[in-house]
């Protein structure tokens, strides 16, 4: 579709689609925004594989596909020996996979799928150095089977399993750091990634497919059903998380830490901005509000010393 | 000229794994099918054999990545057995509902608890309603030739269903035996590439695989499993045939001993079969009219082949080395519902034997033969028997 010349000129998104309306993601959805973007970075030379997540219905139910591109359906804890299966039947039919021209192998899981019944699959994938990319949507719970919560929910989280009540039962364990996991296994290229900097996330797209060797890009993909939230504010989450420093965005490379802006260069804003727009912590008390602060600002200076260190 | 050579049956089936040709192999380690997958490295490491081996980290990997590999277009390949094989069950499922003729090598193993690493059919029966077909050995000639013929059904158009190949462990999997290695050439004309029309995850032609089913469509998918598993026995025949022409040795979905006058016929699967013709010519040298059976092919279930078998005895018994807990033998069970409807059928019996490695003897056989005649005679037996339970330590 050609755009009108002036649109042309503020835009730096490829006008190309081939993630179609049409889809069956809810309003206001970061997950479906990721793989827009996704296939916009790789177009049809990509082959998905998606286990079973929101993204297996945003797909769209047979007969209907959203993909321009092959996609694999997968059960839930498959995805990293699934994407290592596909990447060897590639090679040994002498595809080219990455690079400018070749084919891009990539897992598309969520948080659950990831940090926790698919950690196991996803380690292998690692460790072995299947050539291609996993990207876990970090919406931070299992949102497919109704708000449950996973390892990647933060700290004072109302889900539909941790639903405060009279005994306050709220999430009390922090979001698993998946990330630091997958850099154990010092992979190719690692990345924090969120829909509200597209930009940023297209460039780690590119990177991950001119790199040689297994990727993973945690990409924060807010879900205002599961948080409680606007559907307007999408967006505004994922970047106040970002500003917050509650997600910041870094890469990991070569054994480097590399900050990426628009992290807070300066303080990060206070988290309670991140925390108001959402329904999900709004039974958390000042003191829980002040143990997830608290627990962000430690992780983000140990974040700052590892890019200082390891830069 | 085929090659002879003395092997274990899982060294037979890593060499049927060399003569197919798998594009990838993916694979991880469990007793007793461990040398499946360590030979296919040998042969690799060797220049022998041009295969993708992934080393998974768990068989539900394995099965995945085979999934996947499949999926992608290519032929695919792996070995396992017992609690490796109840880790894949639910990826079993997706292969064939996917329609990816995947072959699987099993060394039959009981399952825990207790553990145990010996021989029994418990973990391939246990996956028979996953629209896998499922072929048993013998010895490790049939090992090496099932596995042929498996992929060559598996990958027929009329069919498209994974295929699971088992051979007894230990009794088969570590024991050396003469086997015939056909030639390279015949088998690559036997079973020419896989190339597939339906699932091969290309970018040039893109295609989703495996999308939501409601429940307006579901139902028609799993009615062309079952229609594929149908087709399938008409083309397991044609097979035969041409691995007959092709290789000289004939196979039989059912295949019978001394069961033409016979009014007892054991039938069982898998390496017991060869001990139940020695103990038929036995019992005939008594003169006991008795005959033998052994299925090759338990899914499909060869129903008109056992229909035509039950019509040749007074007795048939099953002896089968698994248990459905709270009904039978797995075998027992489907032997039911093939001669439920039939006019004249004879007394069906169930007999559970050599669970967890437990040795199958003539002893044991004597007993299952006093039970068969007390039931011919018209006396009152149970249906589900229990060989050789040691009752002093229950």
């Amino acid at each position: 579709m050609e755009l009108p010349a002036d649109v042309k000129k503020r835009l730096t998104l490829p006008a190309e689609e081939h993630f179609y309306a049409g889809h069956t993601a809810c309003q206001g959805c970061g997950a479906a925004l990721g793989l827009r973007y996704v296939l916009k970075v790789y177009g049809n030379k990509t082959i998905f594989t998606i286990p079973a997540c929101c993204s297996t219905i945003i797909a769209g139910p047979w007969p209907y596909s959203a993909f321009n591109a092959p996609l694999f359906h997968t059960a839930f804890e498959t995805t990293g020996a699934v994407i290592g299966g596909i990447e060897a039947a590639l090679k040994a039919k002498g595809y080219k996979v990455k690079g400018e021209d070749g084919i891009m192998v990539v897992g598309w899981a969520g948080d659950g799928g990831t940090a926790d019944i698919g950690l196991q699959a996803l380690s292998g994938f690692l460790e072995r150095g299947h050539d291609g990319l996993y990207i876990m949507y970090d919406n931070e719970a299992y949102m497919n089977t109704g708000i449950q919560r996973s390892s990647s929910t933060p700290y004072g989280a109302w889900t539909t399993n941790t639903p405060g009540g009279k005994k306050h039962f709220l999430e009390r364990k922090p979001k698993k750091k998946v990330i630091d996991i997958v850099i154990a296994h010092k992979p190719a290229y690692a990345a924090t990634a969120s829909v509200a900097y597209p930009e940023d996330f297209m460039r780690k797209l590119k990177k991950a497919k001119t790199i040689k060797g297994p990727s993973f890009i945690q990409l924060f993909a807010p879900c205002p059903t599961g948080w409680r939230a606007p559907t307007d504010k999408t967006i505004e989450l994922a970047r106040l998380a970002v500003q917050t420093a509650y997600f910041p965005l870094f890469e990991y490379e070569n054994g480097k830490y590399k900050i990426n802006m628009p992290s807070p260069s300066k303080e990060p804003k206070s988290l309670e901005d991140f925390i108001k727009l959402q329904g999900r912590f709004k039974y958390m008390t000042k003191e829980d509000i002040q143990v997830l602060q608290e627990w962000v600002l430690s992780e983000w200076e140990e974040l700052k010393k590892k890019a200082e260190i390891f830069g | 000229m085929p090659m002879r050579k003395v092997m274990k049956c899982n060294e037979a089936a890593a060499w049927a794994a060399k003569l197919a040709k798998p594009k990838v192999v993916a694979a991880f380690p469990i007793t007793p099918s461990t040398l499946v997958p360590e030979k296919i490295s040998e042969f690799i490491a060797d220049g022998e054999m041009d295969a993708e081996f992934i080393k998974v980290e768990s068989e539900h990997s394995a099965i995945s990545a085979c999934v996947g590999a499949s999926a992608a277009g290519v032929r695919a390949f792996t070995a396992t057995a017992s609690q490796g094989l109840a880790l894949m069950h639910e990826v079993l499922f997706i292969a064939a509902g996917m329609r990816l003729p995947i072959v699987i090598a099993i060394g039959n193993r009981s399952l825990s608890a207790p553990i145990n690493i010996w021989n029994d059919w418990q973990d391939s029966i246990s996956e028979r309603d996953t629209g896998w077909m499922q072929f048993y050995a013998e010895n490790n000639q049939e090992a090496l030739d099932l596995i042929l013929i498996a992929f060559k059904v598996a990958e027929n158009e009329r069919v498209l269903l994974p295929a699971m190949v088992g051979f007894d462990a230990f009794i088969l999997t570590h024991t050396v035996e003469p086997v015939e290695i056909p030639d390279q050439e015949v088998v690559d004309e036997f079973l020419g590439e896989y190339v597939p029309k339906h699932a091969y995850l290309d970018p040039a032609k893109p295609i989703t695989q495996g999308a939501l089913g409601f429940p307006a469509h579901y139902m028609e998918v799993r009615y062309t499993v079952w229609e594929a598993m149908e087709n399938a026995r008409q083309v397991i025949e044609e097979v035969f045939d041409e691995f007959e022409k092709k290789f000289g040795r004939r196979y039989y979905m059912i295949e019978e001993y001394k069961t033409d006058d016979a009014e007892i016929i054991l039938l069982t699967m898998g390496s017991l079969a060869g001990t139940l013709k020695d103990f038929v010519d036995k019992k005939r040298e008594e003169g006991v009219k008795i005959g033998a059976a052994k299925m090759t092919v338990y899914r499909p279930f060869p129903i008109e082949e056992f229909r035509a078998l039950a019509k040749k005895a007074k007795v048939l018994a099953i002896l089968e080395k698994d248990i459905s807990f709270g009904i039978s033998g797995a075998v027992f069970a489907d032997a039911g519902r093939v001669l439920v409807n039939e006019k004249e059928k004879p007394i069906l019996l169930d007999f559970i034997i050599g669970l967890g490695g437990r040795d199958v003897t003539f002893e044991n056989l004597e007993e299952v033969v006093e039970i068969s005649k007390k039931a011919l005679v018209g006396e009152k037996v149970e249906e589900v028997n229990w060989i050789g339970l040691r009752k002093e330590i229950l």
